[in-house]
């Protein structure tokens, strides 16, 4: 078939934005750039390609960015610069969502700038006036101060403070308090004050409090969106790198690569073996096996071939297809998971978070205060000016300065902490809610198991055979060559003919070699012996003149899944198995696994069942998984897991995406969040605290500005320094 | 005391340079990608790469 051609050329141009003056640009999100070195030679190669303008890599996002002039060179030349140098690019574009975050974090990051400078230079008069009133400053010098004091600040508040106002107004237009409502009371009043004593030539002006409450705040503020905008850079990245393309015949004969967004229903569609079916269709024409296991949990291949229905995420095995795409098409397998994810995600009740919690107590608490104090000193017979200017300065005292930093201090550094170990957040509550998990549930397929099916018998074969059939399978694109690839580590492929759907060839030394299916390499009885040892492996032949191998390739265990399930369950953890899969693999999973709880042949709407089940016992799930038929329940999961082989729906759904071959980051991310989740209450409690000790002082209408300014910064370094503790949690081997 | 009227609006202009010098390099984005520009302050972009220094020390 012509169309099997080996080079598909791709149509990028939905990538690639072009400008007036003819400068074309594109964005790449780039897979292991390690170092400075890495930087530089993806610079450098893509500035080698005749017409390019610009290349600059940003490190932290992990994307270059080209720019050249349009129609010197196409995006191809520099996807294959890049990707002949040994790093895998993946064409991209900006969610809109993320561009907005970027550009609030630096709005925020301004408003920091000028809320620090005037904090600095506030600070400089201040201390001059505190120590000038504890010595021999004089009346004229210290209102100097103050005005240039006020002259500062005013300006500084309400360019700065924008973000806590506008929160505040909102808030109160829509009827309801949150944390800025008292806030902005406590700023304006301060300021007020400030101004009226200032006018009276009095002692005391809040000048610098107002604006280091605004400091702080806008810290926390800044923390908790500079985090967002990079758990969502790495969520667009993840989503670039698994961007779905189809091959798509643009004429009788001739194909593309296109984007899934540029497919149609109707459109012809070529899948090659190896590649994963990227769209619902119904074969036109071909013969091939497909694996369902992303989509069912189901670990055996189903024969396909002409009018078969095949799904979106499944694997084609053996042969190439012809696919009919049948979109909006309703009853597909695929659209009913939607549905069921569309329904798990609505009926999720929105959690409540530490948070969200302390800002409803503490605002009518603060409010309470501050009107009894005035109404105490008004009994006690001081007059209603004092009165009230004891009563603001509660108000200014007790502002939520330490209780801004308190959380997203703590997730700051927690989620460093687990990128670090390859867990990606992908939502900011999502550690308070993995820190009170108290049940794991795990889908089998691809998540206690490899992604890829190994080799299950390596010590049965001799040294040479796996030498040589390895470098044979280097030219098949089956997906059991390739766990024989893995398993040699061969590099030089031989110079060979894959007969699609049953094997590959080759004559070396006048000797020929094959690796296929046993029937294909006359291996029948030896592949019966070795059935024998591994029931539910797959079997690959090999002959080398009249020696023949028979390689039992299946799904194996994480290596460290035994190690990782024993630690969760020393964290004391219920673990339970829910699977598409049939009950023999299961339960010898779980067997190994020690887990008692197991379930096989669950359907998506089954594993749903059983989590609402679950939590209607009060338990609260975490679920692990990656196929498609995980995705509703791990929506509607109290929090959810999966790895970064997942289908993207699956890993849309999931608020935690953990990378590389191993288990342990379930159990890393369980102990990070609970140790993050006992800082935030521990950083709650020290805000508790020094109100604790503050306020009395406040009432009895001892507070002077300097006391304020203390209390303040002391209680956010305490609570920022205690944050950092969550970067190494106490346990060995991490 | 009266020095204080010009030293301190002084003061305050200095401080104001560093505000704008910082507002400029948000403005040039030099805060989008701090992992990247520490990597690059290292990096032996301006010396002909090794390869090329051995071929001349051969020659």
């Amino acid at each position: 078939m012509s169309a099997a051609a080996p080079i598909i050329l791709r149509d990028l141009s939905t990538f690639v934005q072009c400008d007036a003056d003819g400068v074309a640009s594109l964005e790449l999100a780039v897979e292991g750039m390690r170092c400075s070195g890495c930087m530089a030679l993806v610079e450098s190669s893509v500035m080698k390609v005749n017409g390019v303008i610009s290349a600059r890599v940003n490190f932290s996002s992990q994307r270059l960015s080209v720019t050249w002039q349009s129609g010197k060179t196409t995006p191809d030349t520099i996807i294959a610069a890049v990707t002949a140098i040994g790093y895998r690019v993946f064409p991209f574009v900006a969610k809109q969502v993320e561009s907005r975050e970027a550009h609030e974090e630096k709005r925020l990051l301004r408003y920091l700038g000028v809320a620090a400078f005037a904090a600095m230079n506030i600070m400089l008069l201040s201390v001059s006036v505190w120590s000038g009133n504890a010595s021999d400053i004089t009346p004229e010098t210290r209102d100097f101060f103050h005005w240039l004091s006020a002259l500062i600040a005013l300006p500084a508040a309400a360019y700065a403070g924008q973000p806590f106002f506008q929160s505040a107004i909102r808030a109160v237009q829509a009827r309801h308090v949150n944390m800025d409502v008292p806030i902005t009371l406590g700023i304006l009043l301060a300021l007020g004050m400030s101004v009226v004593e200032t006018l009276n030539h009095g002692e005391h002006a809040y000048f610098d409090s107002a604006i280091m409450l605004i400091f702080f705040l806008l810290v926390g503020r800044y923390l908790d969106q500079a985090m967002r905008h990079k758990t969502r850079a790495v969520a667009g990245n993840l989503a670039a790198l698994k961007a779905e393309t189809a091959v798509k015949f643009i004429s009788e004969n001739e194909v593309r690569e296109v984007p899934i967004a540029a497919i149609s229903a109707g459109d012809l569609v070529l899948v090659r073996p190896g590649e994963r079916i990227s769209v619902d269709g119904l074969i036109v024409s071909g013969k091939s096996e497909v694996d369902q296991s992303l989509i069912t949990g189901e670990t055996d291949y189903f024969p396909v071939s002409d009018d078969d229905l095949v799904y979106a995420g499944t694997l084609n095995i053996s042969g190439t297809l012809r696919i009919s795409v049948l979109k909006g098409a309703s009853g597909t397998l695929l659209d009913e998971i939607n549905h069921l994810y569309e329904k798990a995600t609505i009926s999720k009740s929105p959690q409540r978070l530490l948070a969200d919690r302390a800002a409803q107590l503490y605002a009518p608490l603060v409010h309470a205060t501050a009107f009894l104090t005035f109404a105490g000193w008004m009994l006690a017979g001081l007059g209603w000016q004092q009165a009230l200017l004891i009563a603001v300065t509660v108000l200014i005292i007790t502002c939520p300065c330490a209780l801004g930093l308190a959380i997203p201090a703590v997730q700051v550094v927690a989620a460093g902490a687990l990128f670090r170990r390859s867990v990606l957040l992908n939502e900011g509550s999502a550690l308070e809610r993995l820190a009170c998990v108290d049940t794991v549930v795990f889908d089998k397929t691809g998540t206690l198991t490899t992604p890829m099916p190994q080799l299950a018998n390596p010590g049965e074969i001799g040294l040479c055979d796996l030498k040589l059939a390895g470098r044979l399978a280097l030219s098949s694109r089956h997906p059991l060559a390739q766990a024989i690839v893995k398993a040699s580590g061969a590099t030089l492929p031989l110079d060979a003919t894959e007969e699609p759907g049953f094997g590959v060839q080759a004559v070396v030394e006048g000797k020929t070699l094959c690796l296929g299916r046993p029937s294909y390499c006359n291996a029948e009885v030896a592949a019966a012996a070795v059935s024998l040892h591994h029931p539910n492996a797959s079997l690959l032949a090999f002959r080398n003149g009249d020696r023949v191998a028979v390689f039992a390739v299946e799904q194996s265990l994480r290596a460290d899944a035994v190690d990782s399930v024993q630690r969760l369950k020393a964290l004391g953890l219920n673990i339970e198995i829910l699977s598409g899969d049939r009950s023999e693999p299961v339960a010898a999973v779980a067997r190994e696994l020690r887990i008692d709880a197991f379930s096989s042949g669950v359907s998506p709407a089954g594993k749903i069942h059983r989590i609402e089940l679950l939590k209607s016992q009060g338990r609260k799930v975490l679920m692990v998984g990656d196929g498609l038929n995980d995705a509703p329940a791990l929506a509607a999961a109290h929090v959810s897991m999966s790895p970064v082989t997942a289908v993207h729906l699956t890993q849309a759904a999931a608020d935690a995406v953990f990378l590389g071959s191993r288990l342990a980051p379930v159990d890393i991310a369980i102990t990070v969040s609970r140790r993050a989740r006992n800082l935030m209450i521990q950083n709650l409690w020290l805000a508790v605290i020094y109100n604790a000790v503050a306020v009395p002082i406040a009432i009895a209408g001892y507070a002077t500005p300097l006391v304020a300014a203390l209390a303040m910064s002391g209680s956010s370094v305490i609570v920022t320094l205690n944050a950092l503790r969550a970067q190494n949690p106490r346990r060995a081997g991490l | 005391m009266n020095v204080l009227v010009y030293l301190l609006p002084l003061a305050l202009c200095l401080g104001a340079l560093g505000l704008a010098g910082f507002v400029w390099a948000l403005r040039a984005s030099q805060f989008e990608d701090l992992q990247g520009a520490g990597w690059r302050a290292i990096a032996n972009d301006d010396l002909p790469d090794l390869k090329q220094k051995d071929r001349n020390h051969e020659l």
